[in-house]
């Protein structure tokens, strides 16, 4: 063997080795991940018989409509909840001396701490009919009011599950931002609410987009929430998803469905990609405007 | 920047009212674990170990209990395995693209809408006859926590100075002992830090359980939802907060073991 190929062979080698190791997670990733989801797809074309026709179904019943409709609009308003209370959240934050604001990202975080099933029974026992808000609005006389198995008590608890989500993102972006760009706003004579609202907020823009696109797309796959706070009546996508799998094992509607969900939410993932893209384009280039 | 009064206290007001509706949710089932009646009104009116007498001295709990412990122990085994053995050949790779485009197919089920992945599972562990198996659950969960022991490890293997392998390798070391005595312990922490978030994501799972569980094997979140359906007794939230005392536990551990990595040194 000439020297020259046993180099090449050894270069080959030192490309394929690092591979080796690779090779169990991604036996588990093939055969538990890739296989099952690609295999529900295959059936969202195949089951019960060959064609377009689940997608007709998914997309044609006016029963689906609701459903995809409720959807969407659950996570629109959720996602708008959490834009109105996390701006300010996050704008505090980032005003805030560092051990207050300390605190307050440690608040943001708590959620991270305890699982969704357990703040989702702490939902069920706050909103339940002689529960914590509705003994507070007998106090003043008011109530009582039905939040459980409503949509509304899904809504309450989507939000505040996602919060963080929100906040974070958005405290990001807002500490990157030049305050004496404000104070330059400021002292060529702009009042101080319209130095916040044309320079400030023009400037967070990138992680409330951020922010508010990792919110809806999680709001948009969400079963435990919705399942336990929400009636049947109310169901969103994941429940209808797992009533037709796992009640009327109709795989072939179920994936359809899936389908559905999972082309929406890798769109939106690709519009936050290339958000975050153009923040950090922006970050580099911001200057004072106008020069 | 300065912010008027007025101004500060709105925000204030704010802050208040959505702090405590981050936190009130997390905390409330600790108190109710404690109540002496028999249902989940705030505030007790008095209190009493009884509920988790009941919850220790029912099977069907307890058994959830330990299969939630022991699934949760083998999945980060399992992960941290996986997950270091993939850190280290990303660092390893060459092909700099390539690393990236592998590194984003190992972290690809943290983006994928859990009802899609457990609808595949579902079908998959029927063909197979894994539904309601301890590897069934193990594999189910191993693929949601992968991410996290990747990232874990990726980020510790980062702050390591491969200088340290060479100059070991320079004074005779074989690469073999190079690994177990200047490699490895620089790493430990983060795989340590890795494998107890990859037992949190395993012991807080939902969704993915209630499709592979069986009535002989369930785990304490499954039984917890499968329970808040049917009634809602005191007991699910003393199993609540035995779950949130475990979790609490552990993430701090991960934490600082991941704060320590910094200062970690040559063994």
């Amino acid at each position: 063997m000439s020297l020259a190929s046993e180099g090449a062979r050894r270069r080959t080698w030192s490309t394929v080795r690092p591979l080796l190791l690779l090779l169990p997670a991604y036996a588990l990733l093939i055969g538990v991940f890739a296989y099952p989801v690609l295999d529900s797809m295959w059936r969202s074309v195949t089951e019960p018989t060959a064609g377009w026709g689940n997608y007709a179904w998914a997309l044609g019943s006016s029963g689906n409509l609701a459903v995809i409709g409720r959807t969407f609009g659950n996570a629109l308003f959720a996602t708008m909840v959490c834009v109105v209370l996390g701006f300010p959240f996050a704008y505090l934050m980032v005003i805030s001396a560092p051990r207050t604001r300390a605190i307050l990202i440690a608040i943001t975080l708590v959620p991270f701490w305890t699982s969704l099933m357990i703040r989702t029974f702490a939902w069920i026992v706050i909103l339940q009919d002689r529960g914590i808000v509705n003994s507070l609005l007998a106090g003043i006389g008011l109530g009582p009011l039905e939040l459980l198995r409503t949509n509304t008590g899904v809504l309450i608890g989507l939000a505040h599950v996602l919060m963080p989500f929100m906040i974070l993102p958005l405290y990001a972006t807002m500490n990157s931002i030049d305050l004496r760009l404000i104070m330059a706003a400021r002292s060529l004579g702009a009042s101080p609410f319209s130095a916040f609202w044309r320079i400030f907020v023009p400037l967070s823009v990138p992680g409330l987009a951020a922010g508010s696109l990792l919110v809806f797309i999680q709001a948009l796959g969400f079963y435990i929430t919705p399942a336990l706070l929400g009636s049947p009546a109310d169901s969103m996508l994941a429940q209808s998803i797992y009533s037709q799998v796992n009640g009327l094992l109709a795989w072939g509607r179920g994936g359809a469905l899936g389908v559905i969900l999972l082309t929406v939410t890798l769109v939106l993932l690709g519009a936050v990609a290339l958000l975050i893209r153009i923040g950090h384009r922006r970050d580099v280039s911001v200057g004072i405007p106008g020069q | 920047m300065r912010t008027s009064l007025p101004t500060k206290i709105a925000l204030w007001a704010l802050a208040v009212v959505v702090s405590a509706w981050l936190v009130f949710p997390s905390i409330i089932v600790i108190p109710l674990s404690f109540t002496d009646k028999a249902s989940l009104v705030f505030p007790p009116s008095g209190w009493s170990p009884r509920w988790y007498e009941r919850f220790f001295s029912n099977p069907a709990w307890t058994m959830a209990l330990g299969n939630s412990l022991l699934i949760g122990l083998l999945v980060a085994v399992l992960a941290t395995i996986l997950g270091t053995l993939a850190a280290f050949s990303l660092r390893a790779l060459r092909n700099r693209s390539l690393a990236n485009a592998l590194k984003l197919g190992l972290l690809a089920p943290m983006i994928m809408p859990g009802i899609i992945i457990a609808i595949g599972l579902y079908a998959l562990f029927l063909k197979l006859g894994w539904v309601g198996t301890l590897h069934g659950f193990v594999f189910a969960h191993t693929v949601l926590a992968l991410p996290f022991t990747v990232i874990a490890i990726t980020v510790g293997l980062a702050g390591f100075d491969a200088q340290l392998e060479q100059a070991a390798l320079s004074l005779g070391a074989n690469p073999l002992s190079t690994f177990f005595w200047v490699t490895l312990p620089n790493v430990l922490p983060s795989m340590i830090s890795g494998a107890l978030f990859a037992f949190v994501t395993s012991f807080d799972e939902v969704l993915l359980s209630l499709f592979i569980k069986s009535p002989y094997l369930n785990t304490l979140p499954v039984l917890m939802y499968s329970s808040v359906t049917r009634n809602t007794d005191p007991t699910l939230a003393a199993a609540a907060t035995l779950i949130m005392v475990i979790t609490t536990v552990l993430v701090i551990t991960g934490l600082i073991l991941s704060g320590r990595k910094k200062h970690a040194s040559v063994l």
